[in-house]
């Protein structure tokens, strides 16, 4: 699949938006973070600023962004349409929580409330965000059972890295914040090892022979294609780049978004609030470098099935 | 609305498309064009028509545009027993069509009253999401309209009452000058694409997708490998015996033609 940029931005940037909101939702409300206005200021600016650039960039690959409220009408069918909805609906409960932290200096009690809804309504719509990949039968590497989880779970994990620069800068419970985000980022990079090994030995159902009915008569092989140039299914469905460099690229994700912020965060997590904000915000930055690698395999390496129309043995 | 229709349709128009007479002349996918180019979902959009470099727009790509038929064409099996298969693929119209069911806007849809699945140019904004859960390739992106686009089984001109009733057939079945491609109501068993397709096992593409395609795909004909095969030697046989059968009577008579023959055969 071709890998869009916005989308890849939007996945990445809104889940650790909603991951970042998750946590100050329950951290808030528990009482593992101290409301204030600066920690508010910051900590919601960060929050609905990734979640509301990557919805933004969501909309900049559409042919009509105009009409992208229509979005919001066929939740009973579509999921991206429910995550649009439940993107809608959580600045609400969000909003609110995000005034009371900042004006009234309070996460707890009433406004707790809201941070617990807000805490809701992140993952419901990184859940929908997830089953909108997931949903689809035509992309084995999307219809999967471990993708849903991995979409939690890097959301929580990118989350927590951006909480940690927050209890660190802004006083907290910075010891079970860290714990949390390395938890987090171990499950997320389990689950991710296991997909990956997953869609690598698992093997395709559909085939050229299925695609076309004709397996019963021998091998399928294309002789001559439809078009002389590439076509949109083609440029759309038929991306091929990434898979030279998988092994490679592997790496760099594992290394640039666990190695390297899980050392990042020990170093935070023995400074604390004196300065741990530092290492903190480069394991963060360096975090999501690593998630974008992530998520842009995730769109390259998977194959559709419309390609073994279009010369593929198997997809 | 994006969600099926709650009663499933009872007609179900369709094409069935003969993978054994289809002899890959892409008219079906040209007739497409043209018929569409005015159509329901017009215009379908060309990018470096007429360009001739590749480069000349600053797009790579050469010349490429918005298609809702394509013809492609297989080798099938291993030489010498290998054969060749033209494949024209579109929209198949499916039961259960999930490029229908993930729109978030409603653009997508399938009429209940004939199955046929359309999408609304003026809600579509544009995500492709249905084209990324088509497994057929129907669906093409029009980029200077920014809407999807796809096969509209001419509803145009299959209910366009301006037309000869013969020509109320969508373009491409028009158009085949082969006669592979039929057009009818899959959904009556007694209609005459449904009983091609019990008599020839016409199948569906991907089964395993689980979406049902209407349209259906005639599979070529058994090979003929030998020279027998064809039944040649058994015909002959019946027509020596015929032609035996035929030798002028009075080949060695006694009548005016006999003289004749006798004369000018000296």
């Amino acid at each position: 699949m071709h890998p869009a940029s916005s989308v890849i931005f939007f996945t990445t940037a809104s889940g650790a938006g909603y991951g970042l909101l998750f946590l100050m939702g329950l951290a808030g409300a528990a009482g593992l973070m101290p409301a204030g206005l600066w920690s508010g200021l910051v900590g919601f600016a960060l929050a609905f600023g990734l979640i509301t650039a990557g919805l933004l960039a969501s909309t900049f690959h559409l042919g009509h962004p105009e009409r992208a409220w229509r979005a919001m009408s066929q939740w009973r069918s579509s999921w991206l349409s429910r995550e649009g909805m439940a993107s809608i609906v959580t600045y609400l409960p969000a909003g609110i929580y995000a005034l009371g932290w900042v004006l009234a200096g309070e996460a707890r009690g009433f406004w707790g409330v809201f941070g617990i809804l807000a805490s809701a309504g992140a993952v419901v719509t990184v859940v929908c965000t997830g089953m909108i990949y997931a949903s689809l039968r035509t992309i084995r590497q999307w219809h999967h059972p471990l993708v849903l989880p991995g979409y939690l779970l890097f959301s929580l994990y990118t989350g927590g890295l951006w909480m940690t620069v927050l209890v660190c800068a802004f006083g907290g419970d910075v010891t079970f914040l860290i714990w949390t985000t390395i938890v987090a980022g171990a499950a997320a990079a389990a689950v991710k090892w296991t997909y990956w090994s997953k869609i690598d030995t698992d093997a395709p159902v559909t085939t050229a022979g299925t695609a076309t009915g004709l397996g019963h008569l021998g091998k399928v092989r294309m002789l001559d294609g439809p078009s002389t140039s590439k076509n949109f299914v083609m440029r759309e469905m038929g991306y091929r780049v990434a898979r030279k460099h998988v092994h490679k690229l592997r790496m760099i994700a594992a290394v640039a978004g666990l190695v390297v912020p899980f050392a990042l965060l020990m170093v935070a997590g023995i400074m604390g609030t004196a300065g741990g904000w530092i290492p903190a915000l480069l394991a963060a930055l360096c975090g999501s470098l690593g998630v974008v690698v992530e998520r842009w395999l995730f769109f390259a390496q998977a194959t559709h099935v419309v390609t073994t129309y279009y010369g593929a043995e198997a997809a | 609305m994006t969600s099926l229709p709650t009663k499933a349709p009872t007609k179900k128009l369709g094409l069935v498309i003969d993978l054994d007479i289809c002899v890959g002349c892409h008219a079906c996918a040209v007739n497409c064009k043209e018929w569409n180019s005015g159509g329901h979902s017009a215009p379908m959009t060309d990018w470096n028509a007429y360009s001739g470099t590749e480069s000349e727009d600053g797009d790579d790509a050469g010349a490429w545009g918005v298609w809702f038929n394509r013809v492609h064409t297989y080798e099938v099996g291993d030489a010498p027993e290998s054969r060749t298969v033209h494949f024209p693929r579109s929209c198949l119209h499916c039961e259960e069509p999930a490029c229908v069911t993930v729109c978030p806007t409603g653009a997508s849809y399938k009429r209940e009253e004939d199955g046929i699945v359309l999408v609304n140019p003026d809600t579509c904004i544009g995500c492709k999401l249905c084209s990324w859960a088509c497994p057929y390739g129907a669906r093409e992106y029009d980029y200077t309209d920014g809407v999807m686009k796809k096969c509209t089984l001419c509803i145009d001109k299959i209910y366009n009452e301006n037309l000869e009733e013969v020509d109320r057939v969508p373009a491409c079945v028009s158009t085949c000058p082969a006669s592979a491609r039929h057009f009818g109501d899959l959904g009556d068993p007694g209609s005459a694409v449904s009983k091609l397709v019990s008599e020839r096992g016409g199948y569906d593409l991907m089964p395993e997708m689980g979406y049902k395609p209407t349209n259906k795909y005639l599979p070529p004909r058994p090979r003929k490998t030998n020279a027998g095969d064809t039944g040649a030697p058994t015909k002959l046989e019946a027509l020596a015996a015929e032609a035996a059968d035929a030798v002028p009577s009075n080949a060695g008579g006694n009548g005016f033609l006999a003289w004749v023959d006798a004369m000018l055969s000296r």
